[in-house]
């Protein structure tokens, strides 16, 4: 494979403090750059590695599709809400919690999770519940990258996630209509598998906060909400760990939430969706099994009856 | 009848007689000038691509929420001339008709740019999704409403069976606002505020009706 691999340990993590004068410098670095290119971008591109095997070949939506029309009821629950308000969020310091079983818990600052890591691009197909779907140019990881790196117990079967909760920089999470924090889950093999990244960024520029900046999960063969935001902790378990949706509406959300289009949600029909940026007139467009990632994962769910398991 | 008028009096005239006396100036026909306007310069910028990634959700949701506001509108002229003497009523069947008209565009866009006349899921939305449902039957409640709304037909029918027929418009708001509230993912203000707004209206009609029975 031609994808980085680390066999750090826990030991090896450099103190906080190091990282965060170093990420001064960086940014120090990086103002000098942008005051002497004529014109340059103000913030460095991430420069990820293209032509991953798992990029689709669609032609992706365009940052200005992606970025104004968001699902993150921490900001609102109007789909432009997020652009306007996510602003408030305080993303830098920003760790990662890693426990449960794993041999190396802790608290794991960002630098130090993008440090051992190679970013490369991966151009994933994106369906909403609300069967409305795009194409996103992702940068990110790989997710298994990070879980080897915490070294699972072999106890270990599932990935719980669960979303930052700062309701004074959220203000969504002020409303009581939802459990915050936000919370999701994978089975372990679905969280190891290849197609399932942490993501830090859109069309090589650092993700906007609106997208879930500046680290979220994205799973691109299951419901978009799945791919859940803003990551403050990531917990190894033995027992499937609640995910907010289906918490809330266990009969119209499951716990794995496969894109099917055999499985209506009683809301939608996910037989078809509409691409979102075709404009008004845009055509349906029948929904694959799977997101259309079938030939990669399908083999994840042999035996199991997706009509019940949704 | 027009003791509101006050053409012979002395006093200068106060705000309900002002109002009062501009409906008389304004012809009820410029609604139907005025209130499609809204919605055509929606319809209008999404097809010029200027409503964001989803025209259609803005345009679908849009037509929808005009909807509403004007039934809203419609429900208020009889507890604003109750209240305040201020008399809308020669603007209430534009008022009517409009809102249905907005209904009738929304359901069109459903129908052609939403579900693009895929008959299958149509009917699997008609039949089986609450909130589609709701807003189905609303709909359907607005049609004889609709067609009844000119001079012929209250004649014909008689005031009685007519006003009877438009009682369907408390069961049409009720509906349409609680179409909104389903097709949320979670219980959202905006629609329970309209949902809020029409059981203010209605109960404000049964209170009276209460009251004028026992009296
Ligand atoms: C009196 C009749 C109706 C009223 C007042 C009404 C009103 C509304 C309103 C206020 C919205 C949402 C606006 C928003 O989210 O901002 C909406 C959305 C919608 N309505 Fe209606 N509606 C009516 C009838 C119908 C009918 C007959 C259908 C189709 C059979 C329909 C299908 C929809 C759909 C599909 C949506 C969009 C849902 C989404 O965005 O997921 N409505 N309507």
């Amino acid at each position: 494979m031609y994808r980085h691999k680390t066999d750090l340990k826990y030991s090896d993590i450099t103190p906080r403090n190091a990282f965060l004068n170093r990420r001064q410098v960086i940014a120090g670095a990086a103002g000098l750059a942008a005051a002497g290119s004529i014109g340059g971008a103000a913030q460095a591109k991430l420069m990820a590695k293209k032509g991953s095997p798992y990029s689709t070949s669609e032609d992706a939506n365009s940052f200005e599709d992606v970025t104004p029309y968001n699902n993150f009821y921490e900001f609102g629950t109007g789909k432009p809400d997020p652009a306007k308000h996510a602003h408030k969020l305080t993303t830098d310091p920003w760790s990662v919690e890693i426990g449960g079983l794993v041999n190396n818990p802790g608290n794991y600052a960002l630098e130090d999770i993008l440090k051992e890591v190679t970013l490369e691009e991966r151009i994933y197909r994106f369906r909403c519940v609300e069967a409305w779907a795009m194409v996103v140019p992702w940068v990110g990881f790989q997710l298994s990258d990070l879980i080897a790196r915490a070294d699972p117990m072999g106890s270990a079967r599932y990935v719980a996630f669960e979303t930052l909760h700062r309701p004074d920089e959220m203000h969504g999470q002020k409303s009581k209509s939802f459990p915050w924090p936000y919370v999701e889950g994978l089975r372990m093999d679905e969280a190891m598998h290849p197609l399932t990244i942490l993501a830090t960024g859109i069309y090589d520029e650092e993700l906007p906060k609106q997208n879930g900046a500046p680290l979220r999960l994205v799973v691109p063969w299951k419901y978009g909400f799945k791919s859940i935001k803003s990551i403050v902790k990531i917990t190894l378990t033995e027992k499937e760990p609640p995910a907010t949706w289906n918490l809330i509406q266990p009969g119209e959300y499951g716990f794995y939430s496969n894109v099917n289009p055999e499985v209506d949600h009683p809301r939608w029909s996910q037989a078809s969706h509409r691409p979102i940026g075709g404009g008004l007139f845009a055509k349906r467009v029948p929904t694959l099994k799977f997101n259309g990632y079938g030939e990669e994962v399908a083999s994840l769910y042999a035996g199991m009856d997706l009509h019940k398991l949704y | 009848m027009l003791a509101w008028t006050c053409t012979n009096c002395t006093e200068p005239m106060t705000l309900v007689q002002k109002v009062n006396s501009a409906t008389r100036r304004v012809p009820a026909w410029l609604l139907y000038i005025l209130l499609p306007v809204p919605g055509l310069w929606l319809f209008w910028q999404a097809v010029q691509n200027q409503l964001g990634p989803d025209p259609l959700d803005v345009l679908e949701n849009g037509l929808g929420e005009y909807a509403l506001q004007l039934l809203i509108a419609g429900l208020l002229v009889t507890p604003v001339r109750n209240l305040t003497k201020i008399n809308l009523i020669k603007y209430r069947r534009a008022i009517g008709l409009m809102a249905f008209a907005y209904v009738v565009a929304h359901f069109t866009v459903y129908l052609l740019l939403d579900q693009q006349l895929y008959w299958d899921a149509i009917w699997k939305d008609i039949t089986k999704r609450p909130y589609i449902i709701f807003g189905m039957s609303a709909f359907l409640v607005l049609v004889p409403l609709a067609m009844t709304s000119n001079n012929l037909s209250i004649r014909k029918l008689g005031p009685l069976v007519w006003r009877r027929i438009h009682w369907g418009v408390y069961y049409a708001s009720v509906a349409g606002a609680t179409h909104y509230v389903l097709m949320k993912k979670t219980w959202e203000f905006e629609p329970l505020m309209y949902l809020a707004i029409f059981a203010v209206l209605i109960g404000y009609r049964f209170i009276r009706f209460r009251r004028r029975m026992i009296a």
